[in-house]
């Protein structure tokens, strides 16, 4: 609905389970100061645990939040709250306490869902470290939107499996370390990037 | 490589989301029109995932399709009715806000003769039954009246029965502990096959009834509302509609009590209230 820009892509969509807090702090980190897209983050974790937004903060200058309900859309490093689905409506974000998908609340495929929905060929979706297989038909979904893939490199990822299955659904992601990963995603601002061929396929 | 088949939470990857969302509009508006449900400024986007989930359960393919099946079954309508509304909840959910509101509510309300008590959006009534323990604990339950409603009268049945599974009594109970409850759990509910029958003098004074927050209005004058979680399925205009609602029916100093993960910062009614308990998201009303 919001209509897509030409100007480039609006919007990252990061995924993580476990092994997830060192491959975001390291991904976070390696953002510069003004980066100016909105960084929203889905992490599996327990339904209690708080200290996420404060060990993510260490590590920029960019200001990382807890989503709130309906808390507008802009600049920074967005956290869904555990033990919700995170969505993204036009400008601003949406909590849901619907079942969880696939074992999972908050479900990164229904937050990459929601952003290829609403933001299409502007968004960029990252998924990193993780045990299972959430987040990889909403990759799908971003590629098939036009949006911008980007996984970690399973042989960098503590565990594997997220990433491997990622690959699978969009083969022509870009395969990055996770050092790798910010310098990348500053260096798309404002313009377009092709797939990246498949690897060893 | 090809591109594996993934499974797809919910809508086909293919399908065009502008002729979606006019869709869904239409599904929406023919609801309203014929049955009176008004969803039409519900967040979109969870909307539409509940919206796909009934469309999937009942095999059909389209949100047109579902519009059609609706207008001419109103048994649909009652399925539909269940998926839109909201009725995820357990006893002492967050127990952390039950705890706050004993430390840092009950003791205003001590200080009334009668207590009037509004639970919006109370589904299935767990949350009822436990503010009812709360009261009974703090020896306020005799002159409260606690007014719970939902949209739904499917799940307000659930509510009057006060029969919930007893699998859940070992989680209720830790919430229960965390909440700062102060007796045996056990003592409120009697075992009976696979559900635990809750006490019928803690509904003694709670009264259950039917109520729309879209679009129904105020029926009394409260001391205290609480509202969780449900005003997170509303877009932004509607969510202050609610709020001028919830105003109106607040007493001077009433307490408003959101979901923890509610705030009054993206409302026009930020500073109408004052904060009681930042955490928990419980609000005074000021002016």
């Amino acid at each position: 609905m919001s209509g897509e820009s030409e100007a480039g892509y609006r919007m990252v969509v990061v995924g993580a389970s476990a092994g997830g807090l060192y491959a975001l702090r390291t991904l976070i980190a390696g953002l510069p100061a003004d980066f100016d897209m909105p960084v929203v983050v889905v992490q599996h974790r327990a339904k209690e645990s708080e200290l996420l937004c404060e060990l993510l903060q260490e590590c920029t200058p960019l200001p990382v939040t807890e989503v709130m309900d309906k808390q507008e859309i802009g600049p920074g490093v967005f956290i869904g709250p555990p033990d919700y689905h995170l969505l993204v409506d036009d400008g601003s974000f949406a909590l849901s306490t619907d079942d969880p998908v696939r074992y999972s609340r908050p479900s990164i495929d229904v937050m990459f869902q929601s952003a290829a929905e609403t933001y299409g060929m502007d968004t960029v979706g990252v998924v990193l470290t993780g045990a299972n297989q959430d987040g990889s038909a909403g990759l799908r979904q971003i590629a098939d939107a036009g949006g911008h893939c980007v996984v970690q490199d399973p042989e960098t990822a503590e565990v594997r499996v997220m990433p491997r299955s990622a690959l699978k659904a969009v083969p022509d992601a870009c395969v990055l370390t996770l050092e790798e990963i910010g310098p990348h995603l500053a260096g798309i601002r404002g313009r377009r990037v092709p797939p990246c061929p498949p690897r060893d396929a | 490589m090809s591109n594996q088949r993934v499974e797809l939470p919910d809508t086909p990857a293919a399908y065009n989301r502008d002729v979606e969302r006019i869709e869904v509009e239409l599904l929406l508006e023919g609801v309203y029109r014929h049955y009176g449900f008004d969803f039409r400024s519900y967040a979109y986007s969870s909307l539409k995932r509940r919206i796909w989930k009934r469309i999937t359960q009942e095999g059909l393919a389209s949100v047109s399709q579902l519009q059609d099946r609706v207008l001419h079954d109103s048994s649909l309508m009652e399925k539909l009715l269940l998926d839109l509304s909201i009725n995820v909840t357990a006893m002492y959910r967050d127990p952390g806000f039950y705890a706050a509101f004993r430390e840092k509510v009950v003791p205003t309300l001590r200080t009334y003769p009668f207590i009037r008590i509004w639970h919006a959006g109370c589904s299935t009534g767990e949350e009822v039954y436990s503010m009812a323990i709360l009261l009974e604990e703090e020896g306020l339950y005799d002159r409260a009246r606690i007014y719970a409603t939902d949209i739904n009268e499917v799940v307000l049945q659930r509510a009057r029965a006060g029969i919930f599974p007893l699998e859940k009594m070992q989680e209720y109970t830790q919430n229960y502990l965390r909440a700062g409850g102060t007796r045996s759990f056990s003592e409120y509910y009697t075992a009976m096959y696979d559900g635990a029958l809750f006490n019928t003098t803690l509904t003694r004074n709670v009264v259950f009834s039917q109520h729309n927050l879209v679009t129904d209005g105020s029926f009394s004058e409260f001391n205290v509302i609480v509202c969780r979680n449900v005003m997170i399925y509303f877009d932004r205009k509607l969510q202050n509609r609610v709020h001028r609602l919830f105003y109106d029916s607040l007493s001077r100093r009433g307490v408003l009590a959101l979901g923890n993960k509610e705030t009054l910062r993206f409302t026009d009614f930020e500073d109408k209230y004052e904060v009681v308990d930042t955490r928990e998201k419980i609000y005074r009303r000021t002016a």
